[in-house]
């Protein structure tokens, strides 16, 4: 079983991306779970959503507490929140980040594999102002699955609402961070 | 199977609940939001209004108005569901008295949340308790798929003419209801053909009208009563043949009770609901190291399967009964039910848990099972309690 952790700030998008992954999971036949933590929901507060893949059907209802691959939405958050809490020693963390820098100082500190990625840079470029789905693209490169087609469907899929302007560029920011993603798997 | 189900999506338990409501195809949904049984009505809704199905949705100011009109549109001969939570399953429990003692089947989906004060969102089992004795059946699911399952057989149920009370069937809040996790639907016309369509004896619309809620003292009161309660005791069998024949049909069988790797266990763990996922995990790993470990889990709970239950139990040694719910003052509600039916040899131990959303880690049922290794604690024990509180167990 892969536990993902998402950390992000209300209205980022940590929930969607916690849903967009595992749908595009359930299209590689596996079994998934998706769930956002619960608090005082505010617009910016930091928020957890975590998503659970496995070959096997999943059973468990229990929170996330040793996540395999931590993916953090927001810059700010790596010195407001202990984001690498649990994460497994060996698991892998990505983050947005405003300068890649910032990743090689969290990395001092944390014995697994760290990917800075400048997503909100990559989402303005594609037209779209949230950087989940860039991570999106991103953790499908560097983790290696679910492939860039299914999370693209994915992506589509939990959109389905919005315009297909909107949907493009999403779309577009995704393939940008799959790209980052994949040099991140080559150096890694 | 593939002609009768639709591929798997990824779905919560309260929208893969709004798909199955919007399958039935009721006549009346009266509704009043709380969490965490919002998205149910908030999906089951969006359906109504983009126009996949005709339900009148009835926004009312309470839950009691609620309950009170979904009272009336049932017993007028409409097919009638509603959706609570917690304080609005709270303020029902007035009204599912009398729905249950005027035969009104009416079908309501529960995301299980705890009661306040101090007010809390998350998941336990206080509400559904409180409802306890109001008459209605009560059954709860263990995930997603199981509040989809349950909620398509939960109308052939109510609606029996041996049973014709409430249902209600729970899903634990926010693990099940805001879960999101792989979820088959039926296809429509399945999941009406399998429902059929809404028939009481003396509907108050129908050829023969007839009155309904009158006043009955002393000389006929207790025997309405009394068939009411075996009613609900007819329900146990129903819920039986309801579930045999959804299985026939779709190949998943959901009875009243669900043992998992009971065979030849001498130590067992009971509960409800959505830890039993957790439970059966943990259950498999200790399988795995030569322990002989089981679980059962319920989900018809009113009424109680007291004999399934014990058959379940078959020859195991020792229990723990683990309550999602306290009843202060005395023991909780799971364990009190099954003391009071069982007459095996199993020694039986109280265990309250994941009250308020606490979490229950598969160590926290590691711990019970270590525990049922040891002589017993008498009393009542309170899993995952922190700090200076675990020694407040009893």
């Amino acid at each position: 079983m892969i536990e993902v952790r998402w950390h992000g700030r209300g209205g980022q998008g940590a929930k969607t991306a916690s849903h967009v992954l595992a749908v595009a999971y359930l299209k590689e036949d596996k079994s998934v779970q998706a769930f956002p933590e619960y608090g005082p929901e505010r617009s910016g507060a930091p928020m957890l959503a975590y998503t659970r893949v496995d070959d096997r059907p999943i059973r468990r209802h229990c929170a996330v507490t040793r996540p395999d691959i931590v993916v953090v939405l927001d810059p700010s958050l790596t010195r407001e929140v202990p984001v690498t809490s649990g994460l497994r020693q060996d698991g892998m963390l990505l983050l947005n980040v405003a300068d890649p820098g910032e990743a090689e100082e969290v990395a001092k500190s944390y014995p697994g594999q760290v990917l800075g990625v400048k997503a909100d840079h990559l989402a303005k470029e594609a037209g779209t102002r949230f950087p989940n789905v860039v991570l999106l693209g991103a953790y499908a490169g560097w983790v290696g699955t679910p492939s860039l087609e299914h999370m693209a469907e994915a992506l589509v899929e939990v959109m389905g609402h919005l315009p297909a302007k909107a949907k493009d560029a999403s779309v577009r920011a995704m393939a940008a961070g799959y790209a980052a993603g994949e040099r991140g798997r080559a150096d890694g | 199977m593939a002609k009768t189900m639709l591929g798997v999506e990824v779905l919560t338990g309260g929208e893969a609940t709004a798909h199955a409501m919007r399958q039935i195809r009721p006549d009346v949904v009266p509704v009043y939001p709380i969490t965490p049984q919002t998205p149910i009505i908030q999906t089951f809704s969006r359906f109504v209004a983009d126009g996949k199905v005709d339900t009148v949705l009835l926004q009312v100011e309470s839950e009691h108005s609620a309950m009170s009109a979904a009272v009336g549109a049932a017993l007028a001969g409409g097919r009638t569901m509603t959706a609570t939570a917690s304080q609005g399953l709270a303020l029902m429990v007035e009204i599912i008295y009398i729905a249950a003692g005027l035969r009104a089947p009416i079908v309501m989906a529960v995301g299980n949340r705890a009661l306040s004060a101090p007010i809390n969102i998350h998941g336990d089992h206080s509400d559904g308790m409180l409802a306890r004795d109001s008459g209605a059946v009560q059954i709860f699911a263990e995930n997603a798929q199981e509040a989809y399952d349950l909620m398509v057989m939960a109308p052939r149920v109510a609606e029996h003419p041996a049973v014709l009370l409430p249902v209600l069937v729970g899903q634990d809040g926010f693990s099940v209801t805001h879960s999101a996790e792989n979820v088959a639907l039926l296809r429509d016309e399945e999941v009406q053909d399998f429902v059929g369509p809404y028939e009481i004896p003396y509907p108050l619309l129908g050829e023969r009208p007839s009155s309904q809620g009158l006043f009955a003292m002393p000389d006929a009161y207790y025997e309405i009563k009394v068939r009411q309660v075996q009613a609900l005791e007819a329900a146990e069998q129903v819920f039986a043949d309801v579930a045999r024949a959804y299985a026939l049909r779709f190949g998943r069988h959901l009875g009243a009770i669900d043992a998992y790797r009971m065979e030849d266990a001498e130590r067992a763990i009971v509960l409800i609901g959505s830890t039993a996922g957790t439970a059966k995990d943990v259950v498999d790993e200790l399988r795995e190291r030569g322990e002989k470990v089981g679980l059962v889990v319920l989900r018809l709970f009113r009424p109680f399967p007291h004999k399934a239950l014990a058959d379940a139990l078959g020859g195991v040694q020792r229990v723990a009964v683990l309550d999602r719910a306290a009843a202060p003052g005395s023991f909780p509600p799971l364990f009190a039910d099954i003391r009071a039916g069982y007459s095996g040899s199993a020694e039986l131990r109280s265990y309250v848990y994941g009250l308020g959303g606490r979490d229950t880690a598969p160590q926290d049922i590691e711990k019970v099972f270590a525990e049922l290794q040891r002589p017993a604690h008498g009393g009542i024990r309170y899993l995952g309690l922190t700090g200076e509180d675990q020694h407040g167990e009893s």
